[in-house]
């Protein structure tokens, strides 16, 4: 009796505990959504309009619209090519031995722990003295930079449990290494390819400072938010802004989590053949 | 181009990993429709061997050949071979039916043909009907069944086998011996099969190579690997075996005279014209060749006083470890318990035994210096 009402009361303490924790979590976010309806200018309570227009205008925000689309175009280019070379890094450090080989994946690690005003700076000194013209192509390749070692820590657990006999098999049954990769390892892999294409567009979506050194004439979607936040009439717009995005995070991180729960199921065998 | 008509042809192979020598300069052949063994312990260079034969890995010298062609640099592919890993390797992303179909993806085969094929093979393996099963829904020997059909519906002309009972249970393992020895004379195809088992291996094989470091031994079919072992160390490795020292007295057409300490005189015959008069050998013995009395037996030779050491129950035998004045490793000798009250009653530790043997039972070694 006594181990069960102790029990009982560790486990209602736990639910206490975890229901704070979410909310010190999601508490603050919600305040986005919340003013965003408000017909006020400013956040404060109680709200006494509401009002559905700042949706409506800020969709008439032509400039919004060309800084979207630029951290849209950024963000993929950044995740497409740092997790190709991320799958790259992972084959080699988990398929073959080499010298140096701890070194050069810390070398390939340190961008993650890196100040990235320093960084930023860095990379715009490098940029100067290279000649290279400021843009979103820099601001991608810096992207990258960053991206690629979360890429790297996602593909190699993923590649470490892959086992090296099912790409032979693939092979000794007569496969060449393409169609290996194509029908075994991304398969297999994929869900870790997936997690890792969304982890670094969503870091690129929402970066800031190396955006604000490299980039030229075009800002990325933080830029042209930071740039609106300086005048308060815009705010409004932009808590309409964030509410949208963290409604497409949400969206994205379920779908994403879902490709993962069945990314193992079964092929049938019309599925292969056809 | 073929040298001799041998189906395969291992030439002068050598293969090293660092500083390693994995393959030594070996040389082998294998006849076509052969259940061929490569047995030897972890490390023996016989998987490397084997992925030789199934193109995982490049010689730095020698070369192989299949039916007359050259296959030394062929990829995996490209070969008239398949493999069943150790592991299996099942592809966990396909259920049973498309993992062993999979390689005959090129052959464009029509869905009905395709499911044709599969099914054939499903039912060789006796998993008829687990064709939709995924691969984590099937048994350890299930598993083994289905590498198994996705290599055999290749029609390779060899397969080879890597270990692919070591992680069965024991019960499992000596069924899938029966079943795997069975579909390998039902399908013809030449069978390479690498394990450490050595009573795997004298079970299954028409044939069976024992290697150590990455060399040779012998090359036999099972009898005479165990019944004439050509050196100390196959001896040893393949069962059990009692050595004593000898010198040869005489040596008279095939008839050798050699005379032991132990043993007393004795006359056994040494086939190949090797030896000489005054040569130190070694003269070995299989326990269960020799047999154990607790009255001493009327006979003059062939016969050793000692004294019962230790006693292992196995169930259908019993070995007992005879300690021989002077001889620092006990005699080791089997005995059937062919009579439930007999031999434990009779014999206990300490005691007073006499072990006998025939002399045509000896195996005469050449000794290593």
């Amino acid at each position: 009796m006594k181990i069960y009402s102790s029990y009982s009361l560790s486990d209602r303490f736990l639910t206490v505990y975890a229901i704070l924790f979410l909310s010190f979590l999601y508490i603050p976010v919600l305040f986005l959504p919340l003013f965003s309806f408000s017909e006020s200018q400013y956040m404060q309570f109680p709200i006494t309009d509401w009002t559905f227009e700042r949706y409506v205008t800020m969709w008439k925000k032509t400039k919004l619209h060309d800084a979207l689309f630029a951290s849209i175009k950024v963000g993929i280019f950044a995740s497409v090519i740092s997790t190709i070379l991320g799958i790259l890094v992972a084959r080699a450090m988990t398929r073959y031995l080499f010298p140096f080989k701890k070194s050069v994946l810390g070398f390939i690690m340190l961008p993650m722990v890196f100040p990235e005003i320093i960084m930023g700076v860095g990379l715009l000194i490098f940029a100067i003295f290279a000649g290279m013209q400021l843009s979103l192509v820099t601001v991608t390749a810096g992207h990258i930079l960053i991206c690629l070692p979360f890429s790297v820590v996602i593909l190699i657990s993923r590649f470490e449990g892959f086992d090296k006999s099912l790409e032979e098999a693939s092979l000794d049954l007569g496969e060449n290494a393409w169609q290996t990769f194509y029908r075994i390892t991304f398969p297999i892999v994929g869900s870790g390819i997936l997690a890792s294409l969304l982890l670094t567009f969503t870091i690129s979506f929402d970066e800031f400072l190396i955006a604000f050194f490299l980039s030229g004439e075009d800002p990325t979607l933080p830029i042209y938010i930071y740039g609106q936040l300086r005048h308060v009439k815009n705010i409004p717009y932009m808590l309409a802004l964030g509410s949208i995005i963290l409604i497409v995070s949400f969206i994205t991180i379920s779908f994403s989590e879902w490709i993962r729960g069945r990314g193992m199921t079964t092929k049938k065998i019309y599925g292969i053949f056809k | 181009m073929n040298k001799n008509n041998d189906f395969i042809m291992v030439d002068g192979i050598t293969k090293t990993f660092g500083s390693v020598v994995a393959v030594d300069n070996i040389n082998l052949e294998i006849k076509q429709g052969e259940f061929f063994s490569l047995l030897g312990a972890s490390g023996c260079g016989k998987t490397t061997l084997l992925r030789l034969l199934a193109g995982f890995e490049k010689p730095d010298k020698g070369r192989i050949f299949i039916e007359g062609e050259d296959i030394t640099y062929l990829i995996p592919n490209k070969r008239p071979t398949n493999m069943v890993f150790q592991n299996y390797a099942i592809f966990p992303h396909m259920d049973v039916a498309s993992n062993i179909g999979y390689g005959l993806r090129k052959e464009k085969l029509s869905n009905k043909e395709l499911h044709h094929r599969i099914d054939h093979y499903l039912e060789l393996i006796k998993l008829s009907g687990y064709g939709n099963r995924k691969a984590d829904q099937l048994s350890g020997g299930q598993r083994q069944r289905v590498a198994l059909a996705r290599a055999l519906i290749m029609q390779p002309k060899v397969l080879l086998l890597d270990e692919p009972l070591g992680a069965l249970d024991k019960q499992l393992r000596a069924n899938m011996q029966i079943e795997l020895r069975l579909l390998q004379k039902d399908v013809g195809i030449t069978f390479v099969f690498v394990t450490h088992d050595q009573e795997e291996s004298l079970s299954m094989s028409d044939r069976v190579a024992v290697m150590s470091n990455g060399k040779i031994l012998q090359v036999s079919s099972p009898d005479e690997l165990y019944e004439k072992p050509e050196n100390e160390e196959v001896a040893n490795f393949i069962g059990t075996i009692n050595f004593f020292d000898a010198t040869i007295s005489s040596i008279n057409n095939e008839n050798c005279s050699l005379k032991s300490k132990y043993l007393g005189m004795i006359q056994t015959n040494c086939k190949n014209n090797v030896y000489s008069t005054g040569e130190e050998v070694l003269v070995g013995i299989r326990p269960e060749k020799l047999n154990l009395h607790v009255n001493k037996p009327e006979q003059d030779s062939g016969i050793i006083e000692g004294i019962v050491e230790n006693i292992s129950y196995l169930g259908e035998r019993s070995h007992y470890y005879v300690k021989i004045d002077g001889l620092s490793k006990t005699v080791s000798v089997s005995s059937q318990n062919v009579n439930r009250a007999q031999i434990n009653q009779l014999i206990n530790d300490n005691k007073k035994v006499w072990v006998t043997f025939d002399s045509d039972s000896l195996i005469m070694i050449k000794k290593n210096y």
